[in-house]
């Protein structure tokens, strides 16, 4: 077995894997946990060493079928593709201790369905990493999507609805994108995006380039749910089961944010996009800068834990479009290392509200009275994703933000810069409200449970719920202290060039 | 207006798909039931398909499909096939569009019983109770 | 004689004696064409997709013909799962085949080592293999599709 074929193989092993949980999990529903795991705990390694091949060896490149680019699918893997590609392995890997144990509460005897599309929407997450064709990247978004769909359509009470809206509105993003690229092989008559950026390199500037543009970036970011085109998440992800929104929440959004990120500097070309079109860009940092305001505005108003985290990742992706967005290498390494540091602290928080939600079985604010006496282990990880998100140092949260607002400052987009500072204000004041809640109040015992166990005491979560959570929040510690060698090593070269 | 006009007669094609878009588009939005919802959405991704599919088209062109020997022999004119990659993207596309609609019947088959109807007011009403 | 109008009574109401007929004739005709069309893929319109939608369309036009339960009798759910998975990892593991035997994925000159061929036919040939893949997937999603969305997801009675 060659390991040239290594970067293939964290892609088809969750394919592979998603299948044999349907065929397998039929017979015998205790093949499903080993299965997944195996699956996913291989797609960490593999993605470990092809980070470390891609930054010894320069960015590799790989052929679908032996064909030649650009008639071939090909896949390039820079050192971007393989951060993103072990943050997503490594999320999904820990996500999925969590998910096992809450889904065999929430949906018994069909456990086998969850995890085939599990696996299936991480493959198609890990795909998008790896792509360097920009038709392949629309494939391998609508697969992400639809699972995403069903598995959010498995929740209960309101979760088909919100399922229904996030179909509707995910596929007009999807099919805007399919627009944009139909008019870039117009103009380039290929698909490939290194080939691409080359036929456009000598072409003129024309109103068809630029409708192509536009097209892609807003099909990419109702994906991202970027405001005003957000209004599909706070819904979808509140309402999935726990076992889905702790995979999903982390990581649909940044992926969609990476790839705007290669469609701006791998297909147009960064001279394109900020110096003809200077206007634009200071626009859409104005809007980042009004999302980050809104959406923080609107998470005061929330009373349920879950969809105040989901306000809270608008408010985010709205930070990491403002950073790309700011044309300078402060904003892009700020913007990269907030991907890998947002995609944490959610990991975190969801599994903590996971947590909660397994134990009490509800997250409105008045059940979470009292929490840090009857479950400390589940809470101090929680304060712990909550100083992050707020930007307290040594946590990851507060050097991405450093980067970010020494980005906004020497582009002089005050704007942005006061709405960063804004925002740490908000999370403050909405997470150290939660900590009031759960410490200082005493409240009823156990008041939250929906299913006539009213005897039954809250205690601390299972050791599978703990063990990911306390892993995720050390994690946000370690990639803290970490940030200047993973910057200097890693963000540095995952830069585009053109800075 | 003599400009106008012999703009939209050169590009008629063009305008028609315009047009069955934003009918497509106007029914996602603008309809309250969601099966019509779900209608609007496959004559939107319907008038991409035929947007790319055009896309292909030459003066004079033929089908792209050709005799085995007759190609090695004496190579293929481009000039005298329609360009067939567009078609195997939109195969990609149609399949990618029966998907959606495939888990959209689903979910809405999941609406409908937890709220015996598919009138999107009346949801709404229910949820406000 | 008799015997036909009695069978014609007691018929359910919206059944009909020539349809019945006519799709119990046509059926083993459609399936043998879905089959055409996927293997001659490479040379005429056809392919995995269209080849497995026209296969599930014979099982859709039983159900509707008949009712879900003659469709179900001869199509049982478990086959059609198995098939399914079994057409999907049909064509992953003939793509991780080809990339275990030291090519790429999906890079068919790498099954010389298997059959010994021309690489230029295995080329021409591996694709078959796929096709037959997802025509067997696109075949039981098909039929899965209206039978689920039929009947409810509980498969007693269709339309």
């Amino acid at each position: 077995m060659t390991t040239s074929n290594l970067h293939l193989y964290i892609l088809a092993a969750p394919l592979l894997g998603a299948f044999a949980v349907n065929l397998l999990g039929r017979l015998s529903r205790r093949w499903v946990a080993p299965l997944t795991l195996g699956v996913l705990g291989y797609a960490t390694i593999a993605a470990l060493v092809v980070l470390a091949r891609v930054l010894r060896d320069g960015t590799i490149s790989y052929t679908i079928g032996n064909w030649r680019p650009p008639f071939g699918i090909e896949l390039v893997i820079d050192p971007l593709g393989a951060l993103m590609l072990l943050l997503i392995s490594a999320v999904a890997l820990t996500a999925t201790f969590s998910s096992l144990t809450s889904i065999e509460r929430e949906l018994p005897g069909r456990e086998h369905l969850f995890f085939t599309m599990y696996l299936l929407l991480i493959a198609g997450l890990t795909g998008l990493a790896l792509t360097g064709d920009a038709f392949n990247l629309y494939v391998l978004l609508e697969i992400t999507s639809i699972t995403t769909y069903g598995l959010i359509a498995m929740g209960r009470g309101r979760a088909p609805l919100a399922s229904f809206n996030y179909i509707i509105m995910g596929s007009i993003g999807a099919c805007f994108y399919l627009l944009g690229v139909g008019y870039l092989y117009l103009l380039t008559g290929s698909l490939n995006m290194a080939d691409i950026a080359n036929i456009l390199h000598g072409l003129q500037e024309t109103a068809a380039l630029a409708t192509a543009f536009a097209f892609i970036m807003v099909g990419l970011w109702v994906k991202m749910a970027f405001f005003p085109l957000h209004s599909w998440l706070p819904n979808a992800y509140s309402l999935a089961p726990s076992g889905a929104s702790v995979m999903i929440a982390p990581l649909m959004t940044k992926v969609t944010v990476f790839l705007m990120i290669r469609v701006m500097f791998s297909i147009f070309s960064p001279e394109y996009e900020f110096i003809q079109h200077a206007g634009v860009q200071s626009l859409i940092v104005w809007v980042a800068a009004l999302a980050i305001v809104c959406a923080s505005a609107l998470a005061l108003a929330q009373r349920d834990l879950k969809r105040m985290l989901t306000y809270i990742i608008v408010a985010e992706v709205g930070y990491m479009v403002g950073g790309v967005w700011l044309a300078n290498s402060q904003g892009m390494t700020g913007a990269i290392l907030h991907i890998v540091n947002d995609a944490l602290m959610t990991l975190c928080l969801f599994l903590a509200a996971a947590a909660i939600a397994y134990r009490t079985g509800s997250l409105g604010f008045d059940s979470l009275q009292g929490l840090y006496r009857r479950m400390p282990i589940t809470m101090a990880a929680f304060t712990i994703g909550a100083f992050s998100m707020i930007g307290v140092p040594p946590t990851a949260g507060f050097f991405s933000k450093w980067y970010l607002i020494l980005g906004g400052i020497e582009a002089n987009q005050w704007g942005y810069v006061a709405a960063l500072l804004f925002s740490s204000l908000v999370n403050a004041v909405l997470f150290f409200r939660i900590i009031e809640i759960a410490y200082f109040r005493t409240g009823e015992v156990g008041h939250g449970h929906d299913h006539g166990h009213a005897a039954v005491r809250v205690e601390e979560a299972p050791l599978m719920m703990l063990a990911p959570l306390v892993l995720a929040a050390l994690a946000l510690i370690a990639v803290g202290f970490g940030s200047g060698p993973l910057v200097s090593g890693v963000i540095r070269l995952a830069v585009p060039g053109g800075f | 207006m003599q400009g106008i006009i012999a703009e939209i007669v050169a590009k008629y094609n063009y305008w028609i798909y315009v047009v069955l878009m934003m009918i497509g588009f106007y029914a996602m939005i603008g309809k309250r039931n969601l099966v019509k919802k779900l209608i609007g959405l496959n004559i939107f991704q319907t008038a991409i398909i035929l947007f790319y599919v055009s896309t292909g088209v030459k003066r004079g062109g033929g089908i792209p499909i050709v005799d085995k020997h007759a190609a090695l022999t004496h190579g293929i004119d481009p000039a005298t096939v329609v360009n067939p990659l567009p078609h195997v993207l939109m195969l990609t596309a149609i399949v990618v569009g029966v998907s959606v609609t495939g888990v959209a019947l689903a979910v809405l088959l999941r609406v409908y019983r937890e709220y015996g109807t598919l009138e999107e007011d009346e949801i709404l009403e229910k949820i406000g109770k | 004689m008799k015997q036909v109008q009695d069978r014609a009574q007691t018929r359910a109401v919206g059944e009909s004696l020539i349809i019945q007929t006519a799709v119990r004739l046509m059926v083993p005709f459609i399936q043998l064409f879905g089959l055409y069309v996927i293997v001659h893929g490479h040379y005429s319109p056809g392919g995995g997709f269209q080849g497995g939608v026209i296969l599930g369309a014979s099982f859709i036009l039983t159900a509707v013909a008949f009712d879900l339960q003659t469709s179900l009798k001869r199509f049982t759910e478990r086959t059609n799962a198995i098939m399914g998975n079994a057409g999907v990892l049909l064509y992953t593991g003939v793509g991780m085949l080809c990339a275990l035997l030291g090519g790429l994925f999906l890079d068919y000159s790498a099954l010389v080592r298997i059959i010994p061929m021309d690489p230029v036919e295995w080329r021409s040939l591996g694709i078959f293999l796929v096709e037959v893949g997802v025509g067997l997937a696109v075949m039981s999603i098909m039929a899965s599709l209206y039978w689920d969305l039929s009947s409810r997801g509980e498969l007693d009675e269709g339309l």
